[in-house]
């Protein structure tokens, strides 16, 4: 039944001033990658990727930036949310040797993938972009899974510059077997380019605005009909390189084309 | 040999399987999507003068045998939506543009708009319950209904075909209301007005707590309303609300319609259910030894 059951908050954990992580009881499987509609009672119900999966426990992960993430963003051990899921799907992991390129909040769904990818014993590189270095998250835990670069606008932290440059170097450097990205759309796009012109294996979670998650309202829809709520949010390259507005335009709320700057 | 085609007004179907308005019909991607898996033709999301960005979510949730939906009519706009149109000219089967307007001079105005833009049928969307000032509340009068269609009616060429709820009384005089004004065709039924209350959070689950309720529980009202309509109406009937199965086809046929619409079953089947549907209807044609959509349907009016 694709309705949402109502639990407590385990444990919130503040990662930096600005991005917070809510645990709560999860007792479905889960795979890295896929996600859940979180309902914050009389405000919204949001789509959140999982960012750690536990034993009969996940988290999500997310920055303050609407009326939904504020309200979250409020809550504490205890209060009440609904949850929808496991929805979508995950990250396939392929080849031996994986790098892993999050940016922003996009860093969530990367940390429990590159968990399952060090469990099956690949090799892990890890570029995580931020503005600044106030807004990194996950580097801690990151670190344990593998080499891990970083990257920030300003410098602050790590290298200068934006995480898809960092990253390809790294792909010409280290020749990772795939590519598995999480982040603001034209850096996506920019490594999909990247890895076609190479020839590497590549996987992309990509958002739009969730309504029914049923699969339903096509409001989510990419390219010819994908529904991100269904066949995504994950996608591969061969799938991602015939969406013509994949890296182009999103759509708002009212469905309308909101081209990236 | 069996030929499933069917005729609806002017329009020519290769098999009366329709994609219901609401589902899947807002980007050109997923309008073609739906034309590549079989459909027999489409519908569009109902678009409006404005855009809108319909309810803050939870918008649609699964409850027992069915969806519960009020999404609130989000909708990019007439004018935005031209973009859309403009990318789907490949599809060779009939779409129909699903308006909603806060009255005649409106949906006039928003077909006219999608006839301009190509499209084949118009579907008057005077049913949806959920949002204020529109849909259910302006289908709820006979007079109204006649108006609208009747405004409509004059102003585009191709057929015209309102959706009817369940909700308005009786539909059988909503149904002839519209045939007064014109209609070329009536679509029975929309979601009936619903609510789900969550007995945890002790409110109702919907962030605009009433709904629409689609999907197998309100197949054997709109089967009624189907049934109802053809045998009082002399203009075609569409059958909508609940099918799923070829079963659930061939028992609308019957009842009098000339074609079905499906939507939740979108959830609950999968793309493929519109061929699955047509394989079905063939089979069941060949045990029956009937020919054509023509030769069972309304079987059981008589």
């Amino acid at each position: 039944m694709n309705y949402p059951e109502i639990v407590r908050i385990r444990e919130v954990v503040e990662e930096n001033p600005y991005v917070k992580s809510i645990f709560i009881p999860f007792s479905k499987t889960i795979e890295p990658g896929q996600f859940i509609m979180v309902l914050i009672p009389g405000v919204d119900e949001i789509p959140m990727s999982v960012s750690r999966i536990k034993d009969g426990e996940i988290s999500f992960t997310f920055k303050r930036v609407g009326d939904a993430t504020k309200r979250l963003f409020e809550m504490e051990r205890g209060d009440v949310i609904g949850v929808r899921g496991p929805l979508g799907n995950g990250f396939e992991l392929r080849g031996e040797r994986i790098l892993f390129v999050g940016g922003g909040t996009g860093i969530a769904p990367l940390l429990p993938a590159a968990e399952k990818s060090k469990h099956l014993g690949k090799e892990n590189i890890m570029v995580i972009g931020a503005k600044t270095k106030d807004e990194l998250f996950f580097v801690g835990e990151m670190k344990k899974l593998g080499e891990l670069i970083i990257s920030t606008d300003d410098g602050s932290e790590g290298e200068k510059g934006l995480a898809a440059d960092v990253a390809e170097r790294i792909i010409d450097e280290e020749k990772p077997d795939m590519v598995v990205t999480c982040g603001p759309e034209p850096m996506m796009k920019r490594l999909l380019d990247i890895c076609v012109e190479r020839r590497i294996d590549f996987q992309a979670s990509v958002e739009r605005y969730i309504k029914c998650a049923l699969g339903l309202c096509g409001q989510c829809c990419i390219g010819e009909g994908l529904r991100v709520c269904k066949e995504g949010p994950v996608f591969d390259k061969d799938i991602l390189i015939k969406c013509r507005d994949f890296g182009v335009f999103t759509r708002d709320a009212s469905g309308r084309r909101e081209y990236f700057g | 040999m069996v030929n499933i085609g069917t005729r609806i007004s002017e329009l020519e179907l290769r098999n009366p399987t329709i994609l219901a308005s609401g589902i899947l019909g807002e980007t050109s991607g997923s309008i073609r999507r739906v034309a590549s898996h079989g459909a027999g033709a489409i519908v569009t999301k109902s678009i409006g003068m404005e855009p809108r960005e319909g309810y803050p979510n939870p918008t649609a949730v699964e409850i027992d045998c069915g969806i519960l939906n009020s999404m609130g009519l989000p909708n990019p706009g007439i004018e935005e939506f031209k973009k859309e149109i403009d990318e789907i000219d490949e599809i060779d089967i009939p779409v129909m543009g699903s308006i909603f307007g806060k009255d005649e001079e409106e949906f006039a105005f928003l077909a006219k708009r999608m006839e301009e833009y190509g499209l084949d049928a118009i579907e008057l969307n005077l049913s949806c319950p959920h949002a204020r000032g529109y849909g259910l509340e302006i289908g709820s009068s006979p007079d109204v209904v006649r108006e609208v269609v009747r405004e409509v009616r004059k102003k585009v060429s191709i057929p015209v075909f309102p959706k009817l709820s369940a909700n308005a009384g009786d539909i059988v005089e909503i149904g002839k209301a519209a045939e007064e004004g014109g209609a070329d065709g009536v679509v029975a039924i929309n979601s009936l007005r619903a609510m789900k209350i969550d007995i945890h959070l002790k409110k109702p689950i919907l962030y605009n707590r009433v709904g629409g309720y689609s999907g197998k529980g309100i197949k054997p009202v709109a089967v009624r309303c189907v049934y109802e309509l053809s045998r009082e109406l002399d203009i075609p009937v569409i059958g909508v609300g609940g099918v799923e199965t070829w079963e659930d086809a061939v028992e609308y046929i019957l009842a009098g319609a000339c074609a079905v619409q499906i939507g939740s079953a979108v959830y609950y089947r999968g793309l493929s259910v519109f061929a699955e549907i047509c394989e079905g209807i063939k089979r069941w044609m060949k045990e029956n030894g009937f020919e054509s959509i023509e030769d069972f349907r309304g079987v059981a009016l008589k």
